[in-house]
């Protein structure tokens, strides 16, 4: 038993010393793509989710068409769809996601599956072997001092193993966002969501559920389908803020692993990249009154040049751009340094 | 006999013939002011055991709407509780059962179950005291816990925002709390938790002081049974715990009705403020319902393995290292609402922490089994299970532990899972245990053996059926307090209502058991567990008599911790 917990002592240590290095060079390649928004675009649009993306670049010129959800990204799955994906996290679309995902099936599961099973173990072991007929003589043993050390040094060094990778993740879930990252903030109403984009001429979106019929209509999963989405640009640092309006509310989406809530009288404010374009669903995650559970999050991550294209349509302008609205698709997304 | 009750003694004179130590007096003295730790006890149970029924079948109300997608029956329940036909009301008529269902189980099932069920039968028994140091405040306690559950009860018919009843969630968050519910029904559910507060805190001075003051002689700390440790631990943490929540729901009350902004921006005040007081006592709160338990469990162990608790002093140690550490990680029930990062690092660490003690506890049950001669009676089993259990939950808790996983987890069904698991399956698993291991001692019958190991099983099929698959909805994103959710989520929901119907149906085979042993079971013997059942309340008679140790035992130095009892017994 000793040495299995040793061989997830090992294990755990081997797997996280190699992401400590790394962990630092997150923030540049994304800088790196912010700055350089728009040859980086066609770079973002991987493989995976060309054909929906490419529909959408087909109607940038024209006005802007909701884009189709992916089956199975960005939304929960059911487990006749998949039964082995519905048992887990869903798919993740951040770097800090892949990095929480990978810390909690890398370690975490494996230890608490283990831990589980040495008491498990452990129980029938002793169902077995000191049973009143096994062992008819019961031992008067009341201590032993060194197999108590073990037992209370043991898990410190597992929780420890396990605090290096859990610091790690918070502290890349709190970096600041950079300057010219795209502000976005979502306010919790009862019962919608408003999104608005200071940088972007205030423009502001107010999402609502879509009933059953509208949501089926539009092929998209009912409870999470909103009317009117909230569109961002894929693949640059996103600076979300969240408040309410009346009470607390709290903007999550899971495939994002991202939840902050959105309190009156508060902003608080967290740094989002999503990885690649795509439709990604949430829930309203603080209990807010009757209709709680009909407010979902719909982020809809568009390639740069598209969503210039969706600020354009919504009568809103690029930051620094309002002299030449014309030339607003062409522009980066992070030509944003004033604010 | 206190001079108030005078009037009432009306005794009932054909008992002439007993000693004074059976002398009782009659109905109404007896039960309706009552000063006697066992019948306070018993009415305790009673109404822990009622309420425990009203807060499992609202939950079965919940499981039967998650069955399917979409609203089933909640307009039919909006109706029926007098409100509207609207869909609005029916939606707030769920969030009033997550919030009955919660309150409930805490403050009047777990909570006097365990501490002033069990606590007042067995503590004043186990440190050899005649009763509890004050008798009629302990009387006081359980007026003031029914008060409070009537309060809360008389919250669902009055109106409360949307519909008619409280439909803030446990946790009553301002500002949902305060200007989202309009109406009485907050104000009642708010003073419910003041009676019932009141009640426990008063019951807490209580536990402090018959611990300290009145343990027979000889019986210095070290040699108290680990249950009397877990009950004063619990009072301690009562007690400091309890009177934050009262400041921060009357707080609530004063935003509500006289115009303070406590935790309201626009008078300056935070939201957040309120949950980091009710944390403060939330926290310790979990703990105030499972350390009893682990008290019942050590005691359970060591009676059936026929082997003294190993590692006691670490035992009862841990246990003082969990209430202390437990009131300082109350801000990890608060990850997403904007904490700091060092904030979040800081409550991430402290909260592993906790994992520490509770492993030693763990380990140590399970070295007490080690090498003893163990008989799996009713008792024994389901202090095994509700070490299973219990760890199971426990590691879950780990991963939440960590802030930053706990972004994706928080608020969604694997925090359900988890606090059931250690909840519903630990504490409750604990309770199960102490009653069937008490009941023949309490009540003076032997419940049958063989139903209430067909409940231990049905009942922990049916939890395990209802809430491992809560952990599957918990990761992929369905959160809390819905009563609806996207078809994805069908398949788990459906399973888990199923275990409902399981544990519904083996919850049956306790109250015929119940039945069966007050009706027709054998008499129980003093001790009907055997040599390994080490601690005072064995020496006396089933049931004790109603006043018992006139003559105060003497334990001796020449027992160890490990016999409770005085050489003579």
């Amino acid at each position: 038993m000793k040495n299995s917990i040793l061989a997830v002592i090992a294990a755990g240590l081997a797997a996280f010393i190699p992401l400590a290095v790394p962990a630092h060079a997150v923030v540049a390649p994304t800088d790196a793509a912010a700055a350089a928004a728009g040859p980086a675009t066609d770079a973002l649009e991987s493989p995976a989710s060309a054909p929906t993306a490419d529909a959408a670049a087909a109607e940038t010129t024209s006005a802007y068409t909701p884009m189709k959800p992916t089956a199975g990204k960005g939304m929960p799955t059911s487990y006749e769809d998949d039964p082995m994906k519905s048992l887990t996290f869903q798919d993740q679309y951040s770097d800090n996601g892949e990095y929480a995902l990978w810390m909690h099936d890398i370690i975490l599961m494996p230890v608490i599956t283990a831990i589980s099973l040495l008491v498990l173990g452990l129980l029938l072991y002793v169902v077995f072997r000191f049973n009143r007929r096994a062992n008819p003589v019961a031992s008067k043993t009341t201590h032993n001092t060194m197999i108590e050390v073990v037992w209370t040094i043991l898990p410190v060094i597992i929780l420890v193993i396990i605090a290096v990778p859990s610091i790690t993740l918070l502290a890349r879930q709190y970096e600041t966002p950079p300057a010219n990252a795209v502000t976005i903030k979502a306010t919790g109403y009862q019962w919608y969501w408003g999104y608005t984009y200071p940088d972007h001429g205030e423009i502001e979106v107010i999402s609502n559920m879509l009933d059953e019929a509208a949501a089926a209509k539009s092929g998209e999963p009912h409870q999470l389908a909103v009317d009117n989405r909230m569109v961002v640009p894929a693949g640059v640092p996103l600076r979300i803020q969240t408040t309410a309006s009346d009470v607390i509310h709290a903007f999550a989406v899971p495939s994002l692993w991202f939840k902050m809530d959105a309190v009156p009288g508060r902003l608080n404010e967290k740094l989002l990249t999503i990885k690649e374009p795509g439709v990604y669903y949430g829930q309203c995650s603080e209990l807010c009154g009757a209709r709680h559970g009909y407010m979902p999050i719909v982020v809809e991550a568009l390639p740069p040049a598209e969503f210039a294209a969706w600020v354009k349509a919504q009568g809103g302008t690029m930051p620094g751009e309002e002299a030449a609205p014309a030339a607003a698709a062409a522009e980066p997304a992070a030509a944003n340094t004033a604010g | 006999m206190a001079t108030t009750a005078e009037g009432f003694d009306i005794h009932d004179h054909g008992h002439d013939t007993h000693d004074h130590a059976d002398h009782k007096p009659g109905f109404f003295a007896r039960w309706f002011m009552s000063t006697n730790h066992k019948d306070i006890g018993t009415m305790y149970l009673i109404f822990a055991i009622i309420a425990g029924i009203v807060g499992g079948a609202i939950s079965g109300i919940m499981r039967v709407e998650l069955q399917e997608p979409g609203i089933q029956y909640l307009q039919w329940w909006a109706q029926f509780m007098g409100g509207g036909n609207d869909l609005n009301t029916a939606l707030h008529m769920w969030n009033v059962f997550i919030t009955a269902h919660g309150l409930i189980m805490v403050f009047f099932m777990v909570m006097p179950a365990m501490i002033g069920g069990f606590g007042n039968w067995f503590v004043p028994l186990m440190i050899g005291a005649p009763d509890m140091a004050f008798p009629r405040m302990n009387n006081v306690s359980f007026w003031l816990t029914v008060a409070g559950f009537v309060s809360l009860l008389f919250s669902l018919f009055v109106p409360g925002g949307t519909g008619p009843g409280a439909g803030t969630g446990w946790t009553v968050y301002a500002p949902l709390s305060t200007t989202g519910s309009v109406g009485p029904a907050v104000d009642f559910a708010i003073f419910s938790l003041h009676l019932a507060g009141a009640g426990s805190i008063l019951g807490a001075t209580n536990f402090i002081t018959t611990i300290f003051n009145m343990r027979a002689p000889g019986m210095t700390l070290h040699k108290m049974p680990l249950f009397v440790w877990s009950v004063l631990v619990t009072a301690f943490l009562l007690l400091l715990a309890l009177p934050v929540l009262a400041a921060a729901i009357t707080m609530l009350l004063t935003d509500r009705n006289f115009g303070t902004t406590f935790f309201n921006p626009a008078g300056g005040g935070d939201p957040v403020l309120y949950q980091h007081l009710f944390w403060f006592f939330g926290h310790p709160e979990v703990y105030i319902m499972i350390l009893p338990g682990f008290g019942m469990i050590s005691q359970i162990i060591a009676t059936f393995s026929k082997k003294p608790v190993f590692g006691y002093l670490g035992m009862a140690y841990a246990m003082v290292a969990i209430g202390v550490v437990g009131f300082i990680v109350w801000a990890h029930h608060m990850y997403t609402v904007g904490l700091d990062v060092n904030t979040k690092m800081y409550f991430t660490a402290a909260t592993m922490v906790i994992a520490v003690p509770t492993g030693v506890k763990i380990f140590s049950w399970i070295a007490t089994m080690w090498g003893g001669s163990l008989s799996f009676k009713s008792p024994m089993v389901w202090s095994m299970g509700f070490i299973f259990l219990f760890t199971v939950g426990g590691v879950t808790g780990v991963v939440l532990a960590n802030g930053g996983i706990d972004d994706n987890l928080h608020d969604t069904y694997y925090v359900v899972a988890h606090f059931h698991y250690v909840l519903s399956m630990g504490a409750v698993f604990s309770m199960f245990a102490g009653f069937y291991y008490w009941f023949p001692k309490m009540s003076g019958r032997m419940h049958s053996e063989l139903l209430s190991h067909i409940h231990f099983w049905t009942f922990f099929v049916g939890v395990n059926v209802i809430f491992f698959p809560q952990h599957f909805l918990g990761m992929q994103g369905m959160p809390r307090r819905y009563p609806d959710y996207a078809e994805a989520y069908h398949f788990w929901h459906q399973i888990s209502s199923y275990g409902y119907y399981i544990m519904a149906g083996s919850m049956l085979f306790f109250f015929v058991n119940i039945l069966y042993a007050l009706l027709a079971g054998k008499k129980a013997e003093a001790n009907p567990w055997g040599e390994g059942a080490t601690t005072l309340e064995w020496t006396l008679p089933s049931p004790p008599p109603y006043h018992q140790f006139e003559t105060l035992p003497v334990i001796t130095d020449a027992n160890d911790y490990h016999d409770h009892r005085p050489l003579t017994a």
